[in-house]
């Protein structure tokens, strides 16, 4: 029998492949890497593409789709930490943009978000008192 | 006998609160096994990630990232406080802000400053009203959340922490040990918590990786992503928490019902004996004095 290793691909929110491989073909940032088992410890950056996995005793390979990520290398083990999104230097500062956009604003318009977060709290706080005398009441 | 009317309309609004309950308590449960099918879905990543993060502690890359250094002095931290977007959850918001409210007290009454990035409504509400500093937020995640929502956030704090606007970064969630008990957590993001390792085992582990292309984008890639799993991770225990609190706070709340309606039933027979007695009497009366 062939030497095989362990692949593991996994994303953020779910675990999309688990088992053996003969071979295996990752996109890397720096240009597709073909790994056999006992390849020396590495890691690096991925790019979005396909995974190919050689399955020993199936002909045919398998193909997983990845948005990016983070590949480890071990001599019989693979792990791929993959993105569930296609992230890139911009669109995550443009998302960080967006976050601190949206307090700010929320800071300056007080009275949208505010008013509705204070409200409830109002409402609760009014809730509870009533809660509070109809107990009084009851027991005098 | 217009009290015994009053009581039959208090009966009906009550069982009617009570169908409502009752329903939010059936949406919370099935939504809670789909949110504790996520919370395990997300775990090996979790851990492969973090089997990663550990083995290249033990490997000697020479870059040293600033996630691992310790600083010597902390003047401001920042605080990740992961909420619920809604309430009618029991007590669920407010222990994991009550944590949040002890540690800033802390944090003042040493003359540390703090930012807080907001993730859910509820705590969002609370840190506006306290007056908190708050550099940025994230709401509405609904009951599954995305992972890339969660970068911007997360991305603002770890950007302040390289920067050096902060020296330290926590996170605040509500920790699911099982279905009657969350347990709101503190947990130290950065800097990173070295694995403590003896000399031995970094001794077996005296290798390092090839870095492709280079160490530094590698490192910053991987640990990026590792804090953004134990946020997410946060997260998604959170929803789990929140749905089985809103189960059992539901529950009591029919439960709280059913007796209420029992009590009512039993006034309402009561004062409709009492007025066919008061009747009788009268009647009787009325032909005894004939």
């Amino acid at each position: 029998m062939a030497m095989t290793l362990h692949v593991d691909i996994v994303s953020a929110e779910t675990s999309l492949f688990s088992g053996t491989a003969e071979f295996i073909s990752v996109p890397g940032e720096m240009g597709e890497l073909g790994i056999y088992p006992r390849h020396t410890p590495l890691l690096t950056k991925l790019k979005p593409g396909s995974v190919r996995i050689k399955r020993p005793d199936v002909a045919e390979e398998e193909l997983i789709f990845v948005s990016g990520g983070v590949l480890e290398v071990q001599p019989h083990v693979v792990t791929i930490l993959s993105d569930s999104a296609i992230r890139g230097q911009d669109l995550d500062e443009a998302a960080a943009l967006e976050a601190k956009r949206a307090a700010e604003d929320a800071m300056k318009d007080k009275s949208a978000a505010m008013d509705l977060a204070k409200a409830q709290a109002e409402l609760a706080e009014a809730v509870a008192q009533i809660a509070a005398i109809q107990k009084l009441r009851k027991k005098v | 006998m217009a009290a015994g009317k009053e009581i039959r309309t208090k009966i009906k609004s009550v069982e009617n609160t009570r169908k409502i309950t009752k329903a939010m308590e059936m949406v919370a449960a099935s939504k809670m096994r789909k949110a504790q099918e996520r919370m395990k879905a997300a775990r090996p990543y979790a851990e492969k990630i973090a089997n990663v993060a550990v083995h290249m502690a033990y490997a000697h890359p020479e870059y040293k990232h600033p996630f691992v250094v310790r600083r010597e002095q902390t003047k401001r931290v920042g605080l990740v406080v992961v909420t619920s977007d809604k309430g009618l959850c029991g007590g669920l918001n407010t222990n994991a802000l009550r944590v949040v409210l002890s540690k800033i007290k802390e944090w003042e009454g040493q003359g540390v400053g703090i930012d807080v990035t907001a993730i859910g409504n509820k705590g969002l509400g609370f840190m506006q009203r306290m007056g908190g500093n708050v550099v940025s937020q994230l709401t509405a995640l609904g009951d599954a959340p995305h992972m890339e929502r969660l970068i911007g956030p997360v991305k603002v704090m770890l950007d302040a922490y390289v920067e050096g606007r902060i020296d330290a970064l926590y996170v605040v969630y509500n920790r699911f040990v099982n279905t009657m008990k969350q347990e709101p957590t503190l947990k130290q993001l950065l800097p990173l918590e070295q694995a403590a390792g003896s000399e031995e085992e970094k001794l077996k582990h005296h290798w390092d990786y090839i870095y492709e292309p280079d160490a530094k984008p590698v490192v910053d890639a991987l640990l990026t992503r590792y804090i953004e799993s134990i946020v997410y991770q946060a997260v998604v225990e959170n929803i789990a928490c929140e749905q089985s609190a809103r189960m059992v706070a539901m529950k009591a709340a029919s439960d709280n019902a059913k007796n209420v309606i029992g009590e009512l039933k039993l006034l309402y027979n009561k004062t409709r004996q009492a007025a066919i007695t008061k009747e009788l009497s009268e009647i009787v009366a009325g032909a005894a004095a004939v």
